[in-house]
């Protein structure tokens, strides 16, 4: 059984559409990513999934409940973690966890095992305030929060925005574990190197999924040879190419400008155009294209397919 | 039954978690009781004469003396023109002018009247009108001893005879504004637990966020918000026996009712103003829109509820407004218990009446709640 299935689902504030006609699935002990720029709609989309905003048109199923109908049995079987820090900052760390597994039915005993891994790192500071603590450590404890009454679906919105690479690292590991648990875990990032830690991902822009796959599949549908330039002046660079002819594309990446061209590259007529514009010291290299390179096609032919 | 429990437990440790709120929870009581009570007093201790004496005569000199034997006035000055005795009051230093024209004296005996003229500075109506009635109760006292000078033929014994007054003033004999007050006060307080903290409380769930992830867990509404709501409840009730205890110490004001009783009312009384409260955070996003939305419907409803002044002093329009004031009710029960040991009878009516304002707050509160969330 697929732990959430979406037909069209579409939501609209007023002027604006958060979602358009959205369609996925996402199979049961998946680890799902939604990546996606901010205002994309991952969060309105997560909210519909945890029930507490209801869609304009559509159809949404999870854990095979219909999240408008059903909500009181779906939230026993779901945990959320919201991209804001939503627990109590004035309670300490054992107080929130206690509040949560109450309210839950439960107790943290009973589901400890479960938490065991995340917990731990928190534990020595279980009597500090939540609101002291630092970013990564309040993630943890949100994290055990949400899991704390043993959902079968876990949504996390940005659970790594805004928090160090260490423990990011370390946060992936830890929904990695989740997942072996059983547990299906869907979650969204606005980092894209993230992606390809997830067993499949939606590219989401503009409240549109441009691309629904694994990391693997959608590198490989990336079909144009991709070149990474380097020069003294990026900038420059970057602005010419952009201006030149047969370019389809360049995007800045870190210490290399990524560019992919129309037809076969011709390098010394590039070399030879760069040249006229001053600009001598380019090297170019063949290298494999990221998903970050997929995601930037994909919005650019979806930009242009908007304004057509 | 368990959650709400757990949740009244948690709002608990978050109160008294507050370093800010608990003492004034409890200092509040003190501070109020002893700054208001001994300073918002209508009671006229001291009147401002300035006197314009223009007669000179043994009969205004009588007359003068007359005010000044009184312990309400005091004779700031004397002065000869009425203009310097008008300066003086603009500057502030009369309250009343008293201006005695020339030819008092002589017009008294013959022809048996005289005129005298009091300015009275009225910028407070109220003290004004007190003034205004403290002066011609000594002019009469006069007047009736200028007769009885003046009028040398016996009077026949029936005439003489003048019927006394001595007023005895039920339910506060010393005319203390001080047992006015506290009990007022009293009521103000627990007003400002049940609506401002219980409001601001539910409110602050929304504004930083923690409703989210309590949303999404299978909590039934109605327990959450009686687990939130509860707590104030109690603390409401605890801080009415505080402010009890400081006014009994303190002012050692009569308390003639039942306690019990009291406290029933009270107890009836903040399911009304909490149910206030929970109606207001429906229209509040962050803690100082609803602490204005509060403050704006508590003010009104606390300046016409007779704190200070006299309900049936209000106009018709006024009164009728009170009608859905659960503060006035609270106002006139809380000090019909303790001045004139009223018991259940006598308050059934106010009874009756928030218990129906409580039906239709906490439907109107549990209609709007569920509307926008």
């Amino acid at each position: 059984m697929d732990a959430i299935v979406a037909e069209k689902i579409t939501k609209q504030f007023k002027e604006t559409v958060a979602l358009k006609e959205v369609s996925f699935q996402v199979r049961a002990h998946e680890l799902f990513g939604f990546i996606g720029p901010d205002g994309a709609g991952k969060t309105t989309l997560f909210r519909l999934i945890a029930s507490l905003m209801l869609p304009n048109s559509g159809s949404l199923k999870v854990l095979g409940l219909d999240p408008v109908t059903e909500f009181k049995a779906l939230r026993k079987k779901l945990g959320y973690m919201p991209g804001r820090f939503s627990l109590y900052q004035d309670l300490t760390v054992e107080e929130n966890l206690d509040f949560y597994a109450t309210i839950f039915g439960t107790t943290i005993e009973e589901n400890y095992d479960l938490i065991k891994d995340i917990y731990s790192h928190i534990e020595p500071f279980k009597t500090r305030p939540a609101g002291k603590l630092s970013g990564g450590m309040k993630q943890k404890l949100a994290l055990s929060c949400a899991l704390i009454h043993k959902p079968e679906l876990l949504i996390l919105d940005e659970p790594t925005t805004g928090v160090d690479a260490v423990s990011r690292k370390e946060f992936w590991q830890m929904l990695k574990n989740l997942q072996k648990q059983g547990i299906t875990v869907v979650v969204s990032t606005p980092y894209m190197d993230e992606a390809a830690l997830c067993d499949r991902v939606a590219l989401i822009q503009k409240g549109s999924l441009l691309s629904v796959d694994t990391p693997e599949n959608i590198i490989n549908s990336f079909k144009t040879e991709l070149y990474g330039l380097r020069s003294v002046d990026m900038y420059n660079l970057l602005i010419q190419l952009k201006a030149y002819a047969f370019c389809e594309n360049a995007h800045l990446f870190g210490q290399y400008i990524h560019a992919s061209f129309k037809g076969e590259l011709n390098r010394n007529d590039l070399l030879n155009y760069l040249k006229t514009k001053g600009i001598e010291d380019v090297e170019i290299t063949g290298i494999k294209p990221g998903i970050e390179d997929c995601f930037m096609q994909l919005m650019v032919s979806n930009e242009t397919l908007e304004t057509v | 039954m368990r959650t709400i429990g757990y949740i009244i437990r948690k709002e608990f440790i978050q109160i008294f978690r507050n370093r800010s709120m608990l003492p004034i929870i409890f200092v509040m009581p003190v501070i109020q009781l002893i700054i208001l009570a001994n300073a918002a007093t209508l009671d006229l201790k001291r009147i401002d004469m300035v006197v314009v004496d223009e007669d000179m005569s043994q009969s205004s000199r009588s007359l003068v003396s007359k005010f000044n034997g009184s312990p309400f006035y005091k004779i700031e000055a004397a002065f000869l023109s009425v203009k310097e005795a008008e300066a003086a009051m603009h500057k502030g230093k009369a309250g009343v002018i008293l201006h005695i024209p020339q030819d008092f004296e002589r017009d008294l005996l013959k022809e048996n009247k005289a005129k005298i003229q009091l300015m009275v500075d009225a910028i407070n109506g109220m003290a004004a009108g007190l003034i205004n009635a403290y002066s011609s109760a000594i002019i009469a006292d006069f007047n009736k001893e200028v007769i009885s000078d003046l009028v040398t033929i016996p009077i026949p014994d029936g005439l003489n005879k003048s019927i006394n007054t001595i007023p005895y003033y039920w339910y506060n004999p010393q005319l203390s504004y001080k047992n006015f007050m506290v009990p007022g006060i009293l009521g103000v307080l627990i007003t400002m637990i049940g609506m401002f903290l219980a409001c601001m409380n539910l409110v602050r769930e929304k504004e930083i966020g923690t409703i989210e992830q309590i949303n999404v867990t299978p909590i039934h509404k109605f327990h959450f918000i009686a687990g939130k709501l509860i707590p104030f409840w109690i603390l409401a009730l605890a801080e009415l026996a505080f402010g009890l205890a400081v006014g009994k110490l303190l002012f050692n004001i009569p308390f003639l009712g039942n306690i019990p009783l009291l406290f029933g009312f009270a107890a009836l009384y903040l399911l009304v103003i909490l149910g206030f409260g929970l109606f207001i955070s429906t229209f509040a996003d962050t803690q100082q829109q609803a602490m204005f939305i509060a403050w704006f419907i508590a003010m009104v409803f606390i300046m016409m509820s007779g704190l200070f002044t006299s309900v049936e002093n209000m106009p018709d329009w006024a009164q009728i407004l009170n009608k859905i004031n659960p503060i006035a009710y609270f106002m006139r029960v809380i000090r019909m218990i303790i001045l004139k040991g009223s018991g259940i009878k006598d308050i059934i009516n106010e009874v009756v009446i928030l218990s129906g304002y409580f039906v239709v707050i906490i439907n109107l509160a549990i209609w709007r709640y569920k509307k926008t969330t």
